[in-house]
C-alpha cells in the first residue's frame, strides 16, 4: 500500500512538472524538415517562436505511415500543448486522438477536424495562384502557360484551378496546359517526370510554367531554366533555386501559422482558421533574383488585384468547394 | 498529330528509354549469369546520390560519374557476397538493398549539404551537355530525316549515344565470346561449368560487377544529364520497369533494346494526354497509359507473345557437389 501511495505520489509529480513545462511541440509529415517546402516553412515558424520568446518546443519527424497515432499519443502523453502537425494525411488520426486528451490543444495545417480541442489551419492557395497566375500571363509571349501538379488530388486541383482563372484574368484567350505528375505518392519526388513534363509543354508553346509539386517540381524549375522559358515555384520562396529563371514563386505561409499556434499557446483559439491574402497566409514572393522579370507595372497590375480579392471585389473560385473549375477542366 | 510532335515525343522517348535501358543491360547480365537481382533501383539510387554529390564537391561531371558507377559497384558487391559466396536469398538481398539504397542516399545527402536530402544543383562542367552530332545543323534542311536527325537522334547527352552502344556491345559479348558463352552457361547449368573446371563464383562476380558498372551508368544520368543533381527516390520506380522490360525481352539484348524503347515511348505518350485524345478521338485515362508496361508485361509472361523463359539456374545458388 505504501508503495503503491509512493508511487502515486511520484507520478503526480511527474503529471505536474509536466503540465508546468507545456511546451509546444511540432510533427512534421513524411516529406522531412528539410524539404526546402511545406514542412521547412513549419520548422522555421518554430524556430521564429524559439528565438523571440526564448521557449523550447518538441518536435517529431515522421518515418512511416504506421507512426501517426502512436507519435500524437506520444506528445499529448508527454504533456506538450499545444501539439502542431503539418499535412493532411494527420486528419483522420487526429480525429481519434483529439477526444482522449480533452485538456491538450491540437492544430492541423491543411485539414479540418471538427473537435472542441483542436484548431483546423487552412489555405487559401487558389487566391495565391490566382495571382501568380496573373503573372504567368502577364510575363508569356506566346499565350499559352503551364502548369504541373504532382500527386492528381483535388488539394492540388485547387492550385490548377486558381492559378488557370488568374491567367483568363489577364489574357481571356490564353491556352493553359495542364498535366499530372501521377496518381501514387511517387508522384511528388520524380523529377525526371517532371522535367519531360515541362519539356513537353514548351514544345507545345508554354513559356511560363507553374509547378505545384513538391520534389518534382525541382526538375520542372530546372528544365524550364535549361530550356529558356519561365517557372514559378510554389510553397516557400524558390526563387533562388535559378535566379532569373524563375518568374516568381506562390509563397503558403506556413510559418506564420505554426508561429501563431505556438504563440497562442495553451489558450490557442480552436476551430477553423483560414489563411488567406487578407491575413498573410499566402502571397507571391519578390526577391532580387526575379526583380529583372517582374516591371513595375506588372506588380501594381497584380497587387491591385490582390487588394479586390482582400475587399471581396474578386472572389477566387475554389475547386474543393464544388470539385469543378469554371476556367480549366482536369 | 504533326511531324514535329511526332519528333517531340521520339526525343522524350529516348531520354526516358536511356535509363531503363542501362538498367535493363544491367539486369540482363546479372540474370544471364543465374543471380536475379531486385536491387537494380537502389544500384541507380546509390549512383546517381554519389554521381551528384561528387560532381558538385569537385566541378567535374567525369569524377561524378566514376563515384556513381563506384557505388553501384560496391552495393553490386555487397549483393554478390550476400547471394554468391553466403548463398543467401537473392530476391531478399535485392530488396534490403533498395531499403538501404532509399535511405543511406538521403542521409548522407542531407549530412553533407543540409539542402533536404537533395544535392546542390549542377552548372556547367560539372553536368553531361548534350552533344550536336556532326552535320545536324547541315542536314536539318532534307526533308523527314534532316529534323528527325536533327531533333532525335542529335542533341542528347554522352550517356544515351553510350547507352545504345553497349546493345551491339552486350549482344557482341554475351554471343561471339568465351566469356559470354560460359556466362550463359553458367546461368542455366552451373554445375556443367564447373565440371569444365572454370570458376562459377568468379564467373557469377565478373556479371554482378558489369551490373553495377550499368547501373553507376544510369543512376549517373538521371542526376547529371537528364536532372541538375540527386533527389530523394528519384529514380521513382525505373528499376522495376526495366526489370519488366527484361522479361518482355526474353532476356536478349537487342530485343531489350526495342522493349526499353517501347516503354520509353508508353511514358512519352503519356506525357500528352492531348495528342493520345487527337488520335483516338477518345479521352485515355494517363493512368492508364502509365500502367500500359506492366500491363504489356503480364501479357507476356501468359504467355500470349511467345514465352519468356529465363535462365533455368536463375534464382538458385550453386552449391559444389562433395
Amino acid at each position: 500500500m505504501t508503495f503503491m501511495k509512493s508511487l502515486m505520489g511520484a507520478s503526480a509529480v511527474a503529471l505536474a512538472a509536466g503540465a508546468a513545462l507545456a511546451e509546444p511541440a511540432i510533427i512534421f509529415d513524411l516529406g522531412g524538415k528539410f524539404d526546402k517546402s511545406f514542412n521547412e516553412a513549419a520548422f522555421n515558424g518554430a524556430t521564429r517562436w524559439a528565438q523571440e520568446t526564448g521557449g523550447t518546443f518538441k518536435e517529431l519527424e515522421m518515418q512511416s505511415e504506421a507512426q501517426r497515432e502512436q507519435a500524437l499519443r506520444r506528445l499529448a502523453e508527454a504533456g506538450a500543448n499545444p501539439v502542431v502537425m503539418t499535412g493532411f494525411a494527420f486528419g483522420d488520426v487526429l480525429n481519434t486522438v483529439a477526444p482522449d486528451f480533452p485538456d491538450t490543444k491540437f492544430a492541423i495545417i491543411d485539414m479540418v477536424v471538427d473537435q472542441p480541442n483542436v484548431k483546423s489551419v487552412v489555405f487559401n492557395e487558389h487566391e495565391g495562384s490566382y495571382l501568380v497566375g496573373m503573372m504567368a500571363a502577364l510575363a508569356s509571349k506566346t499565350g499559352t502557360v503551364g502548369f504541373i501538379g504532382g500527386m492528381d488530388i483535388p488539394l492540388i486541383r485547387k492550385f490548377g484551378c486558381g492559378y488557370a482563372q488568374g491567367v483568363k484574368a489577364v489574357n481571356p484567350d490564353a491556352k493553359i496546359i495542364i498535366n499530372m505528375t501521377g496518381t501514387t505518392p511517387a508522384a511528388w519526388n520524380d523529377p525526371v517526370k517532371g522535367a519531360e513534363l515541362a519539356k513537353g509543354q514548351k514544345a507545345q508553346g508554354a513559356d511560363v510554367i507553374y509547378a505545384a509539386a513538391g520534389g518534382t517540381g525541382v526538375g520542372v524549375l530546372q528544365a524550364a531554366a535549361d530550356e529558356g522559358i519561365l517557372s514559378i515555384g510554389v510553397d516557400s520562396n524558390q526563387n533562388y533555386l535559378h535566379p532569373g529563371k524563375v518568374l516568381t514563386s506562390m509563397l503558403k505561409r506556413v510559418d506564420n501559422a505554426v508561429y501563431e499556434a505556438f504563440k497562442e499557446g495553451e489558450n490557442l483559439a480552436t476551430g477553423v482558421h483560414v489563411m488567406g491574402l487578407a491575413n498573410d497566409g499566402v502571397g507571391y514572393a519578390m526577391d532580387e533574383n526575379n526583380a529583372s522579370l517582374v516591371t513595375p507595372e506588372m506588380q501594381a497590375q497584380v497587387d491591385a488585384a490582390a487588394e479586390k480579392i482582400k475587399s471581396g471585389e474578386i472572389v477566387v473560385h475554389d475547386y474543393m468547394s464544388d470539385n469543378t473549375c469554371p476556367a480549366a477542366t482536369f | 498529330m504533326d511531324y514535329n510532335t511526332l519528333l517531340q515525343i521520339l526525343d522524350s522517348t529516348l531520354r526516358l528509354a536511356t535509363p531503363l535501358l542501362l538498367a535493363c543491360l544491367a539486369g540482363l547480365f546479372s540474370e544471364r549469369s543465374g543471380i536475379f537481382d531486385i536491387g537494380l533501383e537502389g544500384k541507380m539510387l546509390a549512383a546517381a546520390m554519389a554521381s551528384g554529390a561528387v560532381a558538385f564537391l569537385t566541378g567535374s561531371v567525369w569524377v561524378g560519374l566514376l563515384a556513381g558507377i563506384g557505388a553501384s559497384l560496391a552495393f553490386a558487391a555487397i549483393h554478390g557476397l550476400a547471394s554468391i559466396t553466403f548463398r543467401g536469398n537473392q530476391l531478399i538481398s535485392g530488396v534490403a538493398l533498395n531499403f538501404l539504397a532509399s535511405g543511406l542516399t538521403v542521409l548522407i545527402a542531407q549530412s553533407l549539404f543540409k539542402q533536404g536530402g537533395r544535392t546542390p544543383p549542377l552548372t556547367g562542367d560539372a553536368r553531361f551537355n548534350p552533344v550536336t552530332l556532326p552535320f545536324a545543323d547541315a542536314l536539318q534542311g532534307v526533308p523527314i530525316i534532316g529534323p528527325f536527325y536533327h531533333e532525335v537522334i542529335s542533341g542528347h547527352s554522352l550517356l544515351v549515344y553510350v547507352a545504345l552502344a553497349m546493345v551491339p556491345l552486350s549482344w557482341w559479348v554475351l554471343n561471339r565470346t568465351r566469356f559470354g558463352l560460359r556466362l550463359r552457361a553458367v546461368g542455366e547449368n552451373p554445375a556443367a561449368v564447373d565440371t569444365a573446371g572454370v570458376s562459377v563464383v568468379g564467373l557469377r562476380f565478373a556479371a554482378v560487377a558489369i551490373t553495377g558498372l550499368l547501373c553507376g551508368l544510369a543512376g549517373a544520368y538521371m542526376a547529371t544529364a537528364l536532372q541538375a543533381g540527386f533527389g530523394k527516390d528519384m529514380t521513382a520506380g525505373r528499376g522495376y520497369i526495366a526489370l519488366a522490360a527484361l522479361i518482355f525481352a526474353k532476356w536478349r539484348p537487342v530485343a531489350a533494346l526495342w522493349a526499353c524503347l517501347l516503354f520509353g515511348f508508353f511514358q512519352a505518350l503519356a506525357l500528352r494526354p492531348d495528342v493520345v485524345q487527337a488520335v483516338v478521338q477518345v479521352k485515355v485515362p494517363v493512368p492508364f497509359l502509365d500502367a500500359l508496361p506492366y500491363v504489356l508485361t503480364v501479357i507476356v509472361l501468359a504467355g500470349f507473345i511467345g514465352k519468356a523463359i529465363p535462365p533455368r539456374a536463375g534464382g538458385e545458388p550453386y552449391v559444389k557437389e562433395r
